[in-house]
């Protein structure tokens, strides 16, 4: 059914970027302030190039990703397929510099 | 202090034995419940960061359902004291 479907899925495109994002609105256009500060400090940190996936455009996406992460936020930040974050952590990352490590072990210089 | 966030401190203090609680209701300046934690416990010892707010997230699951979003700091006493001192 739907709910399995979705993991299935969901374990894949966490896999196919080095960098994946679960966000209201796109990069381009946050459509809130939680989503955009994750923007702004992968922006801050180079990393131009990740997936991003819109959950308002979704409903079983927005369902779905919380139930696979066991988290119960927005937006979900995933690195080589692992579950990061959300806003919080992704911030104090970006300032006790556990996030330029993080990036390099992905090959991304800051 | 809102009725919420003083639940969300209680219940904080008493699982997670947090030596302190701010809990700050940013409903105004968002379009929906909001609330904005910092957490102070000895349980978050020798945690990741990750693993600090899913202890927090877990402990205040029932309320997370009502609540649109949720900030939050996780801090040991000794990191606090030295942010403190800052």
């Amino acid at each position: 059914c739907s709910a399995t479907g979705i993991k299935k899925d969901l374990a894949e495109i966490v896999k196919k970027d080095k960098v994946v994002v679960f966000m209201k609105g796109d990069p381009s256009q946050p459509m809130c302030g939680f989503s955009n500060a994750v923007v702004q400090i992968l922006r801050m940190h180079g990393v131009d190039d990740y997936a991003s996936y819109n959950v308002l455009e979704d409903q079983r996406l927005r369902q779905g990703v919380k139930d696979f992460s066991n988290w119960p936020t927005i937006p979900q930040v995933y690195f080589n397929g692992e579950f990061v974050g959300g806003c919080d952590i992704l911030l104090q990352m970006h300032q006790n510099g556990d996030l330029v490590e993080e990036l390099e072990k992905l090959g991304i210089r800051s | 202090m809102s009725q919420i966030a003083d639940q969300l401190r209680d219940k904080l203090t008493k699982e997670l034995k947090a030596v302190h609680v701010e809990v700050e209701d940013t409903s105004a300046n968002r379009c929906a419940a909001s609330f904005k934690a910092l957490v102070v416990s000895p349980q978050f010892e020798g945690k990741p960061l990750l693993q600090r707010h899913r202890m927090v997230n877990t402990c205040l699951a029932e309320e997370l359902k009502e609540i649109h979003a949720f900030e939050q700091k996780t801090l040991t006493p000794e990191q606090w004291e030295k942010q403190k001192s800052q």
